[in-house]
């Protein structure tokens, strides 16, 4: 017989394969989710990676068409690639969804988040934050004298490394709204 | 058509306007309303279950025997929380149903109202979809949509919560083709260009098989029937799953048997040699690979399968067709024949040589005795008697006894055999009977039960009695739980740890309490006589079937090991599962 002309298979793990599922590398994808601003729709979407042993690193949703009662949620998880393509495809199935995109394959996106960080201090310290959040462009949208609370926004790696920073000049809290993307071009 | 009505009028002419006849279900507070409105028509029957889960199962049975959707109609509270184990079931099987329950009033909810739970929360995981209806003029729209989705695509339990205060109120009534079906729309036509790859696949393959699973049977008739043909046409041998049974005949001369944990040595061992694996409809279960490293290793795969979240699921495959069976076969058949209807003769012949070979270790031979009913004697008996009734249906219960059940019984059609595949729920097959007369009252329906499985919904005998339901419940009584008995001999070393119970009831005497009739048989040279006399009653029966208390059930692959490492018998179970197999179910 010739040979068949396709590449062969290889198995992947199940809960039934006793191999180390972790053996594959981890990736991180964003995935763009259009889904009917119904409720409980959020609550499906969390419940298919709790349920399924999925990792949600950030998760954003909002209404982005009023009229059409359409809201996009995006998520950031890490995964095998198997895994990967198991979560677009079990999100594809959810009734109310009505697109999934996975916007780290499908060319160029932008990534973008805004947080919030408060940081207390006086003297050397607080001018050195000041400093600082001019060079990352922050903007303090509140001070008294013993406080500043900046607004960040930029990618997620900027706003760690922003943390970073702030720890050591009087940190004390902050808020981060995870993660919001899109495809560059048209 | 849109006219106002109240809600709970609204829940009956949509069932009506969706072709409803039949719905199971049982009242309570939150469902008067709807229960009112039953009371007032002829049109839709209601049957009276004793258990909301036995409701549910009935629902399956009707669903399975039919192809159409099961209705269930329950009460807030309690009554859904019976209903969940089995709408999972149902979610694990890919059966379509309707479930609507009662709600506390709208203004209460949350309010940890009597008799409220969260129903939408608590089955979102376990439904296609669900729906929590607040709006009067939007209910009789979610209903239909609800019938769209259970039936659409990959098939599945959808949940309706109705408040009861949405069953009082005026709304808006709109038929099914005003309502729409929203955007849920699952592709069916599969990619051609895979499928002409597979068909090239198919012309050179020298060892293909076609694998094949309850996906088919849901496909619906079409899709039977283009298999039949593809199978016939080109010469391969083809084996099914559990839940696919049925669909290629019993008695058709390519049929392997069921593959899988308790499948046929020569359908497993097709499995791990092939060089081509054709599935059909079925989703690469763990009952069915076995250790996934070492399933079937040296063979391309292809996956026909609606649900894109099934393919690469567990096997990677290298032919993924997504679609509906029926269409994809219809295609793949087109293509095989304008090609030439080309397929490798040569190789097939060796091939089958091969499976002929593996057929002769008679995997299912069991030990007989003239002194006990041997399971597998009482079941190859029941084919024998019954065997000629193409109205035969047959449901089971979750044990050895189902495992016997599919592989002594021959299905020569779909549709004509239930059980819990997915989720392996005992108390199952009970309900599912009454679920398959209250839609065939012809039929010959047959439950082959376990003691133990058929005492968990045993109420609906309750129901039988009351529809005059002939079911037949041919318990196979060995007085034990003979499958966790059978993995604790295999995997703890023969410590019965609460396998079988001390007190089971006299089931004659259950059987009359019921109104029903009671055969008890113990002895292998009364067998066929009481069961032509369990055929004959023209009513419910239950058959305490007493057989061999501690026998396994063969063959068998045992947990975390390959295909081709199967036990054919006791003698091969002495420390057959390592300590890594032990951990898994
Ligand atoms: C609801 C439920 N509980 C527990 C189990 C685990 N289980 C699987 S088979 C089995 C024993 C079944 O006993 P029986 O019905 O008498 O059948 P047999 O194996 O003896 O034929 C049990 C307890 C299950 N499948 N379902
Ligand atoms: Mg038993």
């Amino acid at each position: 017989m010739a040979p068949l002309n396709i590449q062969q298979g290889t198995s992947r793990h199940s809960a039934y394969d006793l191999r180390d599922p972790n053996a594959e590398a981890s990736e991180r994808h964003t995935l763009a989710v259009t889904v009917d601003n119904e409720a409980g729709v959020l609550a499906r979407v969390i419940g298919l990676f709790s349920g399924r042993g999925y990792n949600i690193d950030s998760l954003t949703v909002a209404e982005v068409d009023h009229a059409g009662h359409k809201s996009r949620i995006t998520i950031v998880t890490t995964g095998t690639p198997a895994v990967i393509e198991q979560i677009k495809a079990q999100l594809g199935r959810i009734v109310p969804v009505y697109e999934v995109h996975d916007l780290t394959v499908e060319g160029p996106s932008v990534e973008r988040e805004l947080a919030l960080f408060k940081v207390t201090g006086t003297g050397e310290k607080r001018v050195e934050a000041l400093r600082l959040a001019d060079i990352f462009r922050a903007n303090v949208v509140d001070s008294t004298l013993e406080s500043f609370v900046f607004e960040i926004t930029g990618t997620p790696q900027k706003i760690d490394a922003f943390g970073e920073l702030m720890r050591p000049l009087g940190l004390c809290e902050m808020a981060r709204t995870g993660v919001a993307a899109l495809a560059r071009g048209n | 058509m849109t006219q106002p009505m109240t809600g709970a009028k609204m829940v009956v002419q949509a069932l009506k306007d969706q072709g409803v006849d039949v719905i199971f279900g049982y009242p309570g507070g939150a469902v008067l309303p709807i229960y009112d409105e039953l009371y007032q028509q002829t049109d839709i029957q209601h049957i009276l279950v004793r258990h909301e889960q036995g409701a549910v199962h009935a629902a399956e049975g009707y669903a399975r025997s039919t192809g159409k959707p099961g209705v269930v109609l329950v009460t807030s509270g309690p009554g859904a929380t019976n209903a969940v184990t089995g709408i999972t079931d149902a979610l694990m099987d890919s059966i379509p149903l309707v479930v609507l329950s009662g709600q506390v009033p709208t203004f209460l909810i949350g309010n940890d109202a009597f008799q409220e739970a969260d129903t939408v929360g608590i089955t979102r995981p376990c439904t296609k979809h669900n729906w929590l209806v607040k709006d009067p003029d939007k209910l009789a729209e979610t209903i239909h949509q609800g019938f769209h989705v259970a039936t659409s695509g990959r098939p599945g339990p959808v949940l309706i919560d109705i408040p009861k205060d949405v069953q009082f109120a005026e709304g808006t009534y709109v038929g099914p083709v005003k309502a729409g079906h929203g955007h849920y729309h699952p592709k069916v036509k599969g990619d051609r260009e895979t499928i002409t790859r597979l068909v090239e696949a198919m012309e050179t393959a020298e060892r293909p098989i076609f694998y094949t699973g309850g996906g088919v049977i849901n496909s619906g008739d079409a899709a039977t029937q283009l298999l039949r043909e593809l199978v016939e046409a080109t010469g391969f041998p083809i084996t099914s799953t559990l839940m696919g049974l049925g669909a290629y005949p019993a008695s058709g001369k390519n049929w392997l048997g069921m593959l899988g944990m308790h499948g046929l040595y020569e359908a497993n061992l097709a499995m791990h040699d092939c060089d081509l694996m054709i599935c059909v409809g079925a989703r690469f279960d763990d009952r069915i690979t076995g250790r996934v490293a070492d399933f079937s290793p040296n063979s391309i795969k292809a996956h026909i399968d609606i649900d894109a979240s099934s393919i690469n699921k567990t096997i990677h495959v290298d032919l993924p067709i997504i679609g509906d069976v029926a269409h994809v076969l219809e295609d793949l058949l087109r293509i095989w024949k304008s090609r030439g209807r080309k397929v490798n003769k040569e190789a097939l012949k060796p091939w089958w040589a091969q499976i002929d070979e593996w057929k002769t270790v008679d995997c299912l031979r069991y030990t007989p005795s003239a002194q006990t009913i041997k399971p597998q004697y009482a079941l190859q008996r029941l084919e024998a008697l019954t065997r000629h009734r193409k109205d035969r249906f047959i449901c089971t219960e979750v044990g050895q006894h189902q495992m016997w059940a599919a592989q002594f019984l021959g299905f020569e059609a779909p549709n004509h055999w239930m059980t819990s595949g997915g989720l392996g729920t005992m108390g199952y097959g009970m309900p599912a009977s009454v679920g398959v007369q209250v839609a065939h009252p012809e039929a010959l329906v047959i439950n082959v039960a376990g003691e133990g499985s058929w005492l968990m919904n045993m109420q609906e005998m309750g129901t039988a009695v009351q529809y005059r339901l002939p079911v037949k419940q041919f318990i196979l009584n060995n007085e034990r739980l003979g499958m966790v008995r059978q993995w604790q001999s295999l995997l703890h070393g023969g410590r019965y740890s609460h396998s079988w119970s001390e007190a089971l009831p006299d089931f004659v005497k259950l059987a009359e309490a019921f109104g029903a009739k009671g055969i008890q048989c113990s002895d292998p040279a009364d067998l066929d006589d009481a069961i032509a006399e369990m055929l004959a009653y023209d009513g419910p029966v239950i058959f305490d079937c007493l057989v061999e208390k501690h026998e396994n059930c063969f063959p068998m692959i045992p947990s975390g090991r390959a295909h081709n490492d199967m036990l054919l018998g006791d003698a091969d179970t002495e420390g057959a599962i390592g300590t890594k197999g032990a951990v898994l179910v």
